[in-house]
């Protein structure tokens, strides 16, 4: 029988982001915790309030935004350039003419960080939320969503500026909603089509490829079968990712000359749609321009292959890895069963009897290891520079996995021996952070309540300094296990 | 690198005495070797996400190339003039120092060739490729960890395999111990603290202890001074040559590790690929300056060392609608090294007819990428062909080792 303090320490580490200061007292009974964390309709989404506060902006405002800045640094520049030459002319002696140069020079500064002053908003207003949350469950299940549909800032400075707002309008609405409308969200948004290049895939017979010089990209229509949807070795072909990238044609952004409707947003171009009716999947699918993708997509979110692929990845990342089949099965039909709405099938994670196995044998990523840190030790969220640093040098940049694939899921990859090194390393400087003021057998309570280990407890006793009692407790092995 | 074999602290003495045998570098005799036995190098390149063969070595003399590579082909003049290898191949000109070996015998290609995986996806071709696997899905192990295993012991007891990067690449994950280092430039623990959180995993974790045991042991053999520089990526030329270079300071160590694994990333070109300069070149330049940092890196080593570089699979033979290439099947595999017997390109030309590519659209393999990897681990690490066949890479008793490339 698993005690009421194991089953808290569960909730804490298996389904959230770690204990706060005094949550123990607050989670008698961490089954209701976790079902009243998921209850509020709008649990998963930014608030108004922080919104404002942190000036966050839709993704139509941002991509406007960076693109305004890309303009005007071109002009600058080129004012910069004259005035530079201007002085060359006049000997160098000009001292109104470099005031002048190096107003601009600074100018021009402000203006090549807009892209990053957005990511860091949109960082914090993440970082905040989930360092609040009273568990964390729900922010765990965006973490793990917006990984799965996951776009990477490397993409470009748009890509940058867009992968905050893109979390928040196709993630977060649909997090405790239905799959199928997170997967259309997800696929028409304008971060999607431009991180796996869809905005360049054009029908080979389409009304504006009439020289056929242009063609198909399949990036995009691959990774949705491969990642999104299906999963890999589901039994679908070469032709279907072709066909499927023929449907998609047209799936587009509109452009700054607003011809297509406001820049930034979803656009279907009409001239770039491959015409004709598609076969996929042995289904036929009638021309309906961009009907004809919507269909595509409400059979893919409905299909079992799909089921059984996100039952795999959310057992394993919640529950164990690798993941036990029984547990998949249960998810996988629980899934179907309702339709994949989401709140349901999360709420079946809880009621796997393995959720509730009292060895914790997974392992944090860096991003629930920091979060947890800073949680533990009540560290401000004002500055999300230090998070962002941390989580780069820890392997787990953020919004920035080294492919379209996500971050690892599994313990092996993350409890490697550099990941180690890295993870004492910072557990260090955390140690240095916080300072030496708590009395490490309060935070211990804090963190574990009675479910400490003799050999941690005592290890933790024993350091030679409350500094590195807290470094201690920061990688005993109850609080790097998840 | 610090004396710390010969004249280990009681400090480091503690701690090491806590580890695992595997982390005993303090008690480790240097390697020893019978007189004239060879002291071999064995470094392993994973290029993720699919490199364009036909953009890396160009089969300028095939009549369809140029039609199929369109704006990006590579010529022997021109905009897109390419390094001669061969007269019928040629190299993208980014890879000044590779031609450099090529031409004094030290760096052979290999042309046309592939696992045995041929699907198109990226994460289960790469396991593959890693794994040493038949086919996908049998992730337990990577083959060079496998390899590891199957070398008698002797007297050593450090680690012989490296594993470079922060995540540790499949290839070289597995059941014998293994080394980790990244470039990195955090401040480090101090060695008490270290000591004390190995004591409590080795009652408490042993997965961890093992883990952490090993990624101090390494950091301490790289040396931090050097290695506090800046963290580099492994998809930009300066990450890719310093993974390289702190590598190479770790093999070349009379006492350190053997045989490496690294994987480069941003080989996914599916737009505006460029030809003798772009993405592609650019990324080319960096895994050409990593062999150049081995080189350098390796000093006298570098004459019994051996480095290849391979792919999951190619890509498309002919450019898609946006200049770039998507996933395809048959690619190159680059070799390099004083171990290597260099010169030329290996390769049974399928052609670029449309009848001559496999599924009507990639550079069809006709040379199976194992056959080069059991070549090298049968000709400089001795493993039988049986081990190969049997444990190394399991299922592939019918692919004939290749020992014709290696010394």
């Amino acid at each position: 029988m698993v005690s009421a303090a194991q089953q808290t320490l569960i909730a804490f580490q298996r389904f959230g982001y770690g204990a706060r200061p005094g949550g123990w007292a607050q989670v008698p009974d961490a089954r209701a915790a976790l079902h009243a964390e998921l209850a509020p309709s709008d649990a998963a989404l930014i608030s108004a309030d922080m919104a404002a506060t942190l000036g966050l902006q839709g993704t139509a405002e941002n991509t406007q935004r960076v693109f305004q800045a890309a303009e005007a640094r071109k002009t600058m520049q080129a004012a910069v350039m004259s005035s530079a030459e201007a002085q060359a002319a006049a000997g160098g002696r000009s001292e109104v003419a470099a005031d002048a140069a190096q107003a601009r020079i600074a100018a021009l500064r402000d203006i090549g960080g807009t892209a990053e002053r957005i990511y860091r908003a949109e960082a914090l207003a993440r970082f905040r939320k989930a360092a609040d949350a009273p568990i964390g469950f729900v922010e765990r299940l965006v973490a793990f969503w917006s990984n799965h549909f996951c776009v990477s800032i490397a993409k470009g400075e748009v890509a940058r500026g867009t992968a905050g707002s893109f979390e928040r309008e196709a993630i977060r609405p649909f997090v405790l909603g239905r799959f199928a409308d997170m997967l259309t969200a997800v696929e028409r948004h304008p971060a999607m089509l431009f991180f796996l290049d869809n905005t360049q895939s054009v029908g080979p017979d389409a009304r504006a490829n009439g020289n056929h010089k242009r063609g198909l990209n399949e990036n995009l229509a691959r990774e949705i079968l491969e990642l999104h949807t299906l999963g890999v070795g589901s039994g679908y072909s070469q032709g279907d990712v072709t066909s499927f990238a023929r449907v998609l044609t047209g799936w587009t952004i509109a452009g700054h000359d607003g011809r297509l409707g406001e820049p930034g947003t979803f656009a279907f171009n009409a001239n770039l749609h491959q015409p004709g009716d598609a076969t996929l999947l042995g289904r036929s699918y009638p021309a309906a321009g961009f009907g004809q993708g919507e269909a595509v997509l409400a059979d893919l979110a409905r299909h079992p292959a799909t089921a059984r692929h996100l039952a795999t990845k959310l057992v394993r990342h919640f529950i164990a890895d690798p993941a036990p089949p029984a547990a998949v099965d249960k998810i996988a039909a629980a899934f179907t069963a309702k339709d994949g709405d989401l709140k349901a099938v999360s709420l079946a994670l809880i009621d796997l009897p393995q959720a509730w196995a009292p060895a914790l044998t997974s392992f944090r990523d860096p991003y629930q290891f920091l979060m947890a840190s800073y949680r533990l030790f009540s560290l401000p969220v004002t500055d999300p520079g230090p998070l962002i640093g941390a989580l780069r040098t820890l392997g787990m940049p953020l919004w920035e996995p080294a492919g379209p694939n996500g971050f690892p899921d599994t313990v092996a990859a993350w409890a490697s021996a550099e990941g180690m090194k890295l993870r004492l390393d910072t557990s260090a400087q955390l140690a240095q952070r916080v300072g030496g003021l708590d009395d490490p057998a309060a935070i211990l309570a804090a963190a574990f309540g009675d479910a400490v280990s003799d050999e941690t407890r005592l290890t933790v006793t024993r350091a030679e300094s409350r500094q590195q009692a807290i470094a201690l407790i920061l990688m005993s092995p109850e609080f790097q296990r998840s | 690198m610090a004396p710390l074999c010969e004249t280990p602290s009681p400090t480091r003495r503690a701690l090491l005495g806590t580890g695992a045998a595997c982390f005993s570098w303090a008690f480790m005799p240097r390697w020893a070797h019978a007189a004239g036995a060879r002291d071999t190098r064995f470094i392993t390149i994973i290029l993720r996400g699919a490199l364009d063969g036909l953009s890396a070595v160009a089969p300028i003399g095939d009549p369809d190339y140029a039609g199929l590579h369109g704006a990006i082909a590579l010529g022997m003049t021109g905009d897109h003039a390419a390094l001669p290898l061969d007269g019928f191949f040629a190299l993208n000109p980014a890879m000044p120092a590779f031609a450099e070996l090529f031409a004094a015998k030290q760096a052979a290609i290999v042309h046309a060739t592939a696992t045995g995986y041929r699907d198109r996806s990226h994460f289960d071709g790469q396991d593959v490729l890693e794994s040493g696997q038949p086919a996908p899905g049998i992730t337990g192990s990577g083959w060079l960890n496998r390899a590891l295993a199957a070398l008698p012991a002797g007297e050593a007891v450090a680690p012989r395999g490296l594993a470079v990067g922060a995540v540790s690449p499949l290839v070289m994950r597995g059941e014998a111990p293994v080394l980790g280092w990244a470039p990195q430039n955090l401040p480090t623990a101090s060695e008490d603290l270290a000591r004390r959180v190995l004591a409590l995993y080795d009652q408490r974790d042993p997965g961890l202890h093992a883990a952490l045991g090993a990624g101090l042991a390494s950091s301490r053999l790289a040396g931090n001074d050097a290695m506090a520089a800046a963290k580099g990526r492994m998809d930009m030329p300066e990450g890719m040559r310093q993974a390289a270079q702190g590598a190479a300071r770790l093999l070349a160590a009379d006492d350190g590790p053997r045989i490496a694994a690294l994987a480069f990333d941003g080989w996914d070109t599916h737009v505006n690929e460029g030809g003798a300069t772009g993405r592609l070149a650019v990324l080319l330049g960096g895994l050409d300056g990593a062999i150049r940092a081995f080189k350098d890196g390796l000093g006298a080593a570098w004459a019994d060392t051996t480095i290849l570089a391979v792919t999951e699979f190619g890509r498309t033979a002919r450019i898609n609608g946006t200049t770039g290439t998507d996933h395809g099947t048959g690619t190159v595999a680059f070799l390099a090294g004083g171990a290597v017997k260099g010169g030329r390109v290996l390769a049974d030309w399928p052609g670029l007819k449309p009848q001559n590519l496999f599924e009507g659209r990639d550079l069809k393999p006709t040379i199976d990428l194992r056959s080069i990897m059991k070549g090298a681990l049968g000709v400089q690490w001795g493993l039988s062909d049986t081990v190969l066949a049997t444990q190394v890479f399991p299922g592939s008793e019918g692919i004939a080792a290749n020992t014709t490339l290696f010394v």
